[in-house]
């Protein structure tokens, strides 16, 4: 690849980038211009009704032209997502979502595309295409709604269940060993991977807007309770009086720290290579882990999120890393691009003609 | 020029086999070029192992190049070989059950050692012991004398140096039937342009077996076969696969409208995916996606936009991309799906061809997911075939399959290259505004509203204001294209999907009969690449003085209007198929027709010989159990 590759300016926009926009002066759009006229269908009390309203609250302020925005899903209870969102849409089949997005996403740079996945859809059947996407970086925002369940199918354990899960399908408890879907994601070599929660609308209102700026694939895995099949898998760090003492809030450039003012701990590297949570008034000489999005290897978020166990005593939310590489839509469109302008333009009549003579002909008289 | 003798024949069929890593198809490929160059009309067939290197000088490692050229107009690759240039013992072992007696052998006698004689089971060398008497062999030690001929080229290896016998084949090969090389030199020129000495030894080789002809004594006669008459025009030599990338880009050309590729690598459909990577000029993207199912999605999603998606492939991918396909039926978005049939079930033979994907093509996916098929009948026919399922694709807004095969793929004819300007139009339009109003009155855009004469659904892309929909695999609301489980619903919706793929029949014509006596009793009734085979058997008995007639269809679902008057009009109708009788099944079904099924699975094509003697005694059973239908018809 030569060094000038096709990349759209960098911010404000970068992820939506080449996206038309409104104009300047015309009035913010509402929430409910982006709600559709579509009756929504989820369990009461269901985690997805939180996303679909942060989700909706948040699209206007990207300022796009709401027949820009493409919202492709899988199969499963996340899934119906792009139906109660009056953008344009696609409910896909199982799994597939992320391929069906590449080719939407690379075929058009006009449009923000955003995929709805779950836990079973995305990293179980669709395994192959979500890793494939991360490593392409194409430029998606990918939404995976983590139940740690199959909710469609009525209650079966998911490639995100603890170990000993008894579901339907596992009346002595599940021995799959689970799935953590950032580090699964940073192997993919994703360049933007970040974790928050269906309840907490203002953090992952600013999660969705880092992911929606960054440029190339974003994977924002969202915790999200099913009341019906797996109540309260989050209670642990959804509950006031112990979120504090387990969720480590990532900030950039910040020292890695968890717990409450007075009995906080902080991050720091073990002898062996590892790290772990010391108080902070015995840090001493130790070396404080600094969270860096934009560290050019992902050791450290991978590390990061290994912190994260089954029984949540540290689980760390927000953006684990966050670099920029050349993204894969806008590179195949690059050289389609560069293709047609070193030919001198888009093809005419006479020059398909040429291809279809090839090289080698001979004429009957 | 010389005083040996010429000889003018009608036709010939050559056969070069070596080695895999000889040369082989180039080889043949070269002489290809060199005779259609010269107006004679031809056919070939390539056949290589699925490995890519497998051990030298066993049989599983022979690799041909078959090429049938004429004076006159040919069909098919040829049954049997006239000459056969073995590179080795394999090649003469593998090949020599197909020539018949009296036939010419050209063997590398230096490839004939001890060893590689009982590599392949020869206890005694075939070319000394008489046992190949009813043949006329030409024994040549290629190989050294290539070296020899190339004895001033000290930067080469001798390695590098043998590696040219194909070219000194090639060269010998020219001189014996009036060839010209100047086509091959100027390929060489581009291939090893940077590489001069070894372009120099190649072109060296080339020229040495030429002269070699003109002076050995063992070569005494040349021969020169008149320039077929064809139909005034441009021509040139093409493969199907070939035929099928330019047809596809066209047809997006003509259409107005981009063509994304996703596919997946799998033989004998890859080399589609690399010749569409190669046409970025023409504004084609091509994706090689992570699996058979993200090249048929990423595709799908590139539709979903707006551009023709295409996805490339074999039988064991369109298995794969089921479940994908189904969903563009349920969509009703554009889609073409090209699969390229090999052997099967399973892996089956890759590289060898087949016609068992059509009930797969027909019904390999759940639920009823009518999709249309479109067949090529020879290799330059993969280009129309290419605009037709494009334009089906698009005006009907479905997926379309073209069933293409291994022997079309890369085998090759001279096609008369038409003027794009002379394509039939194509125009794809989208919808850019509401097409219905609401309860109130108010303008909305109903996804799921048909047009009345197609049936199709509008096509509105992202990116068009006020058009915002959803659509999805669940069944969807007749008209507004919401989510419904209603009953009533789900059966309208069945019979209008399947109602909008018979209406394609509108706009295919009827099939087309060939029979020029008017008076024949039995009809033979194919598809796809069996196209010439039949061609040249329905010939071959006619010339005999029997009555056959002949018809094709390149449309297979829906089938022609007048398909099934045409099949009653018969006594009799033979069907040959490269599989177990998947078409009769299709027929038999639909039509209550007893057709006769003529079937074959050897990974080659049919010869002349078998399908006319099948055709004949069908004539013969005619004849036998309706003694009067001569007489009444007459
Ligand atoms: S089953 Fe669970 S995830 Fe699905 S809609 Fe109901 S509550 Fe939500």
């Amino acid at each position: 690849m030569s060094t000038d590759l096709g990349m759209p300016g960098t911010s404000p926009t970068a992820g939506t980038a080449g996206v038309p926009r409104l104009a300047e002066d015309a009035p913010k759009q509402t929430k409910k211009e982006f709600t559709s006229d579509q009756e929504v269908r989820w369990c009461p009390g269901c985690g997805d009704y939180a996303i679909l309203a942060a989700v909706q609250g948040f699209l206007p302020d990207l300022g796009l032209k709401r027949e820009n925005i493409v919202f492709v899903s899988g199969i499963g209870c996340s899934s119906r997502f792009p139906y109660y969102l009056d953008t344009y849409g696609m409910h896909s089949i199982h799994g597939r979502a992320p391929a069906i997005a590449t080719g939407l996403a690379t075929s058009r740079g006009d449009l923000s595309v955003w995929v709805v996945t779950g836990d079973g859809d995305a990293l179980s059947i669709g395994g192959n295409h979500l890793i494939h996407a991360l490593r392409r970086n194409v430029n998606l925002t990918i939404l995976l709604f983590n139940n740690q369940i199959y909710g469609l199918t009525k209650g079966q354990y998911s490639p995100t269940s603890e170990v000993g899960k008894i579901a339907k399908s596992t009346p002595m408890g599940s021995v799959d060993h689970p799935f953590n879907p950032v580090s699964l994601a940073l192997g993919a070599e994703g360049t933007f991977v970040a974790r928050t929660m269906d309840s907490d609308r203002k953090h992952l209102t600013e999660v969705l807007r880092q992911a929606a700026e960054h440029r190339g694939t974003s994977l924002v895995e969202i915790y999200q309770n099913c009341p019906i099949f797996n109540d309260g898998a989050f209670d642990l760090i959804k509950d006031r009086t112990q979120q504090e003492a387990r969720i480590v809030h990532l900030v950039d450039g910040e020292p890695v720290a968890v717990g409450p003012e007075g009995d906080r701990k902080v991050l720091v590297r073990t002898d062996g290579g590892g790290m772990e949570f010391v108080p902070e008034s015995e840090v001493g000489e130790r070396e404080v882990v600094v969270h860096d999005v934009a560290a050019p290897e992902p050791t450290q978020a991978f590390a990061l999120s290994r912190l994260d166990t089954p029984e949540m005593t540290h689980v760390p939310m927000g953006i684990f890393r966050n670099v920029d590489r050349p993204t894969y839509d806008d590179q195949v469109r690059h050289q389609v691009e560069a293709a047609v302008g070193t030919a001198g333009g888009p093809p005419t009549d006479s020059d398909l003609d040429e291809l279809i003579r090839g090289r080698d002909t001979w004429t009957v008289a | 020029m010389s005083s040996k003798s010429v000889q003018q024949l009608d036709r010939v069929v050559i056969r070069f086999a070596g080695d895999s890593g000889d040369g082989m198809q180039l080889t043949g490929d070269r002489f290809t070029s060199e005779t259609a160059a010269l107006g004679n009309d031809l056919s070939t067939l390539p056949n290589f192992p699925a490995e890519i290197r497998a051990p030298q000088g066993t049989l599983p490692g022979v690799s041909s190049f078959q090429l049938h050229f004429a004076d006159h107009d040919v069909l098919t690759p040829g049954d049997a070989p006239d000459v056969l240039v073995a590179m080795n013992p394999a090649a003469l072992k593998a090949n020599l059950g197909d020539l018949p007696r009296g036939a010419t052998i050209i063997a590398n006698t230096d490839e004939f050692t001890k060893r590689n004689l009982g590599k392949v089971g020869y206890d005694a060398n075939p070319l000394e012991d008489g046992s190949l008497e009813s043949w006329h062999v030409h024994p040549v030690a290629l190989t050294s004398i290539t070296v020899e001929a190339l004895a001033e080229f000290d930067t080469l290896s001798r390695k590098d140096k043998e590696r040219a016998k194909n070219m000194f084949a090639l060269g010998l090969l020219s001189w014996m039937y009036h060839r010209p090389t100047n086509g091959t030199e100027s390929f060489l020129r581009k291939k090893f342009g940077s590489k001069p000495d070894i372009l120099a030894a190649n072109l060296a080789a080339l020229t040495a077996g030429l002269n070699y002809g003109e002076t050995t004594e063992d070569f005494a006669v040349s021969y020169e076969i008149a320039p077929a008459k064809m139909a005034p025009g441009t021509y040139r030599n093409i493969t199907g696969n070939l035929a099928l990338a330019i047809g596809l880009t066209t047809a997006a050309h003509r259409a107005g409208i981009p063509l994304v590729l996703g596919s997946y690598p799998i033989t004998p459909a890859s080399d589609i995916l690399h010749t569409l990577s190669g046409f970025k000029r023409y504004g084609v993207t091509t994706m090689q996606c992570e699996d058979e199912i993200a090249g048929v999605g990423a595709a799908l999603g590139a539709s979903f936009g707006g551009a023709i998606g295409v996805t490339t492939t074999s039988g064991p991918g369109v298995a794969l991309k089921s479940e994908t396909i189904g969903l563009g039926v349920s969509l009703e978005l554009p889609l073409v799906i090209v699969d390229v049939q090999r052997g099967g079930p399973s892996t089956g033979l890759p590289t060898k061809t087949e016609q068992s994907d059509l009930l797969q093509a027909m019904f390999g996916r759940n639920g009823e997911s009518p999709v249309p098929i479109v067949a090529p009948r020879s290799p330059a026919d993969c280009f129309d075939a290419a605009l037709e399922a494009v334009r089906i694709a698009t005006t009907y807004r479905t997926p379309v399959f073209i069933l293409s095969d291994g022997y079309l793929a890369n085998g090759s004819e001279p096609w008369a290259v038409p003027k794009v300007a002379e394509l039939p139009a194509m125009t794809v339009e989208f919808a850019t505004e509401p097409n219905d109003t609401d309860a109130d009155g108010k303008p909305v855009f109903h996804p799921f509203k048909r047009d009345e004469k197609t049936l199709a659904r509008p096509w509105a892309v992202p990116g068009t204001s006020g058009l915002e929909h959803r659509v999805g695999g669940i069944e969807k609301a007749n008209i507004t294209g919401n989510i419904s489980y209603d009953p009533d619903n789900h059966d309208l919706m069945t019979r209008l999907r399947a109602g909008k793929v018979e209406r394609i029949a509108e706009s295919i014509g009827d099939l087309e009969v060939d029979d020029p006596s008017g008076e024949a009793n039995v009809l033979v009734l194919g598809w796809g690449s069996t196209y010439g085979p039949i061609a040249a058997a329905v010939r071959s008995v006619r010339n005999s003085g029997a009555k056959v007639a002949q018809a094709h269809l390149r449309h297979l679902n829906p089938f022609p209007a007048n398909t099934g008057e045409v099949l009653r009009r018969y006594d009799r109708v033979l069907v040959p198929e490269m599989n177990m009788g998947q078409l009769a099944l299709l027929l038999r079904a639909k039509y209550l027709v007893d057709v006769h099924s003529f079937t074959q699975v050897r990974g080659l094509p049919f010869t002349t010989v078998e399908l006319a003697d099948a055709i004949v005694s069908l004539l013969e059973d005619d004849a036998a159990t309706d003694p009067t239908s001569e007489e009444v018809r007459a």
